[in-house]
């Protein structure tokens, strides 16, 4: 039997034909949210997908292209304060949260120039140190008030209902959006690209794989995710206070949906917004017990199941949902087998 | 003479920076892992020496012969349980799991202590306000004297301790190639962890100054890390005389930046950090660069 006739690389199957549609079914449902759920509901799946903003781009980050940053705080509470700051200057408010993000998106390429330079540790708590620095730039703004900060006055032009369903429907939108992007991203050259950086640099670097550029676009695009979710967490929220927004409470989060859900896969950070936002449902009243929690489960998780929740399910089902990768299957006497752990992520 | 009192207050608050980085830069140089729970774990010494002068009344400087040789062993016990499991699933991991680590000490200080800010100063007498008068405008604070001395005392001591035992040949190997310090009958993991437990003992006596010149608080440790991080970078990671030199300049850019606002003493810190990666990251390649192109005629 030759090679070519018994394997058989594909990247669709049966199941994540099924999980295309379904999840296009949930968008279309989600999209007339405001129409059917009560109001308690559209404010709490606003926040959900704020969430999943965060997760699926902390994750193009770390989780595809192996940089793990502290400091993502920085881009969210930036996004925060050039809303409030543009609404302010008479932009509406709704473009605002937008705008916000590319202004904040712009502002990330030259930093990349320095940051993206930095190795593992020194990444990671060199955008910390941006993230404090950026904090300290927003309080010098006198509008903000220094840490007592402001509101996003501008809302209460809406009507309260009206209000509610817009919010939802941008938080909808930017996630829906981010969420292609991403995929399409992934399933692209530059999803081979960071893949192949994440793994070896300088082995991607010897074939010919453009490191910085790569590296640089999912920077940027992590950042203006990360500024859009802030944007749209001070239009749900109306308050601005600089110390809420530039916390790395935020980053401890991301780590924690990305992590547990599952780092490096498509499915996971979705599945770990979900499950964040049910245990902060659940046992987010316990305060400082809760915080606790979260830290020792991304300590544990990183320890032993760095892969989290869907890497696991992948390595031991073969399931993709919404495949960014391809998977290598034998047939003939293999048929039953499919792909081999080592042929995961193959992209 | 102002402007003078502000440089030498920045030197002696560099000596601070220089102790706490200095645990920091060493684990760096020596096992490649950047402690993200470096601060907290300073502050965790900070509390265990403010409980023992609190309910026992024993002096901070006497609690460190207990606390010194407790953080020591809590070293080894993480470096055994997390730096070395994280450090073989790549770059990536030790980030995530000291980070994680960090989040369950400040969380758990906050649940046992609250968040009242607290400090060693009432316990160590009139160390924590006397001063030497230089001139009118300059005085020399004791208590900054004693942490600048043993910052130096502590680099120094570390750095004869590498270049001229067995130990520290036997460190300096195994940060060298672990594989291979094996064969000739070093055991790397039992080096690493008297390394990690090194740098946990210099970690005790860093928070003990910590809480004897200032306040802190629970979550204090995430600005420790910051600091020792900006002093470590800017004097060149994993050189510890470098470290000195970092954390001088970074105290002298805070010291100079809050004279000038109330924000400069940040802002300074780390605008100075900025430019300092700057320098290292484009001139440093430049240098390299240059050498090459002088090196090797057209």
């Amino acid at each position: 039997m030759s090679a070519r006739s018994t394997i058989v690389i594909e990247r669709w199957t049966r199941e994540s034909r099924v999980a295309l549609a379904v999840a296009a079914l949930a968008a279309v449902l989600l999209a007339f949210g405001p129409a059917w759920l009560s109001a308690n509901s559209v404010d709490r799946l606003t926040t959900l997908f704020i969430y999943v903003i965060l997760a699926v781009m902390w994750n193009a980050l770390v989780g595809y292209c192996g940089l793990v940053s502290i400091g993502q705080q920085a881009f969210f509470g930036l996004g925060a304060y050039f809303a409030v700051r543009l609404a302010d200057s008479g932009v509406s408010v709704y473009l605002s949260l937008f705008l916000a993000a590319i202004i904040v998106g712009a502002l990330s390429l030259p930093l990349s120039a320095l940051m993206l330079r930095l190795k593992g540790g020194e990444f990671a708590i060199g955008m910390w140190v941006v993230s404090e620095l950026a904090h300290l730039i927003v309080n010098l703004d006198t509008l903000i008030n220094g840490e007592t900060g402001t509101s996003l006055i501008a809302l209460n032009a809406y009507a309260t209902d009206l209000r509610r369903a817009l919010t939802y429907w941008c938080a909808f939108a930017a996630m829906a959006g981010l969420l292609a992007v991403v995929f399409f991203l992934l399933r692209g050259p530059i999803g081979a690209a960071i893949q192949a950086i994440r793994d070896n640099e300088q082995a991607a670097e010897s074939i010919g794989v453009r490191v910085t550029r790569a590296k640089r676009t999912i920077f940027v695009l992590a950042a203006f995710g990360a500024a859009l979710a802030g944007a749209l967490w001070v239009a749900t929220a109306v308050t601005f206070q600089p110390k809420t927004y530039f916390s790395p409470q935020w980053t401890a989060y991301m780590i924690f949906m990305a992590l547990v859900g599952g780092l490096g896969t498509f499915e996971g950070a979705i599945l770990g917004a979900v499950v964040f936002f049910a245990i902060e449902a659940w046992f987010g009243a316990f305060g400082v017990w809760y915080l606790v929690g979260l830290g020792a489960a991304a300590l544990v998780f990183a320890l032993a199941l760095p892969r989290g929740l869907w890497g696991w399910v992948e390595d031991k089902t073969a399931l993709r949902l919404l495949p960014v990768g391809y998977r290598v299957r034998f047939l003939g006497a293999h048929t039953a087998a499919n792909a081999p752990p080592s042929e995961r992520n193959t992209a | 003479m102002i402007f003078i009192n502000q440089i030498v207050q920045g030197v002696l608050l560099g000596g601070y920076y220089a102790l706490i980085a200095c645990g920091l830069s060493f684990m760096f140089s020596v096992m490649r892992i950047i402690n993200l729970a470096h601060g907290s774990l300073a502050i965790l010494a900070a509390y265990a020496l403010f409980v023992l002068a609190d309910r026992y009344d024993v002096s901070p400087f006497l609690g460190l012969v207990a606390v010194v040789p407790a953080m020591a062993l809590i070293g080894a016990g993480l470096q055994r349980a997390v730096l070395e499991r994280s450090a073989r699933g790549g770059l990536l991991v030790p980030v995530l799991s000291t980070f994680g680590l960090s989040i369950v000490i400040d969380n758990l200080l906050f649940q046992q202590f609250g968040a009242d800010t607290r400090s060693l100063a009432p316990y160590i007498g009139d160390l924590s306000y006397d001063s030497w008068s230089i001139t009118d405008d300059i005085a020399i604070g004791k208590l900054a004297a004693l942490t600048m001395a043993t910052a130096v005392a502590l680099l120094g001591g570390i750095q004869l301790f590498l270049n001229h035992t067995q130990l520290g040949r036997m460190i300096r190997a195994t940060a060298e190639d672990s594989d291979t310090v094996g064969l000739v009958g070093v055991n790397a993991r039992r080096v690493n962890a008297l390394a990690a437990a090194i740098a946990m003992a210099t970690v005790a006596i860093s928070g003990a100054f910590l809480a004897m010149r200032a306040t802190f608080d629970p979550y204090a440790g995430a600005l420790q890390l910051i600091f020792a991080f900006e002093a470590a970078v800017i004097g060149g990671a994993g050189s510890l005389w470098g470290t000195l030199f970092g954390g001088i300049v970074l105290g002298v850019a805070q010291s100079l930046g809050a004279s000038v606002s109330p924000q400069g003493f940040f802002l300074a810190g780390h605008g100075t950090f900025l430019v300092a990666l700057f320098l290292r990251l484009y001139i440093g390649d430049f240098g390299q660069r240059l050498r090459r192109f002088v090196g090797k005629p057209a």
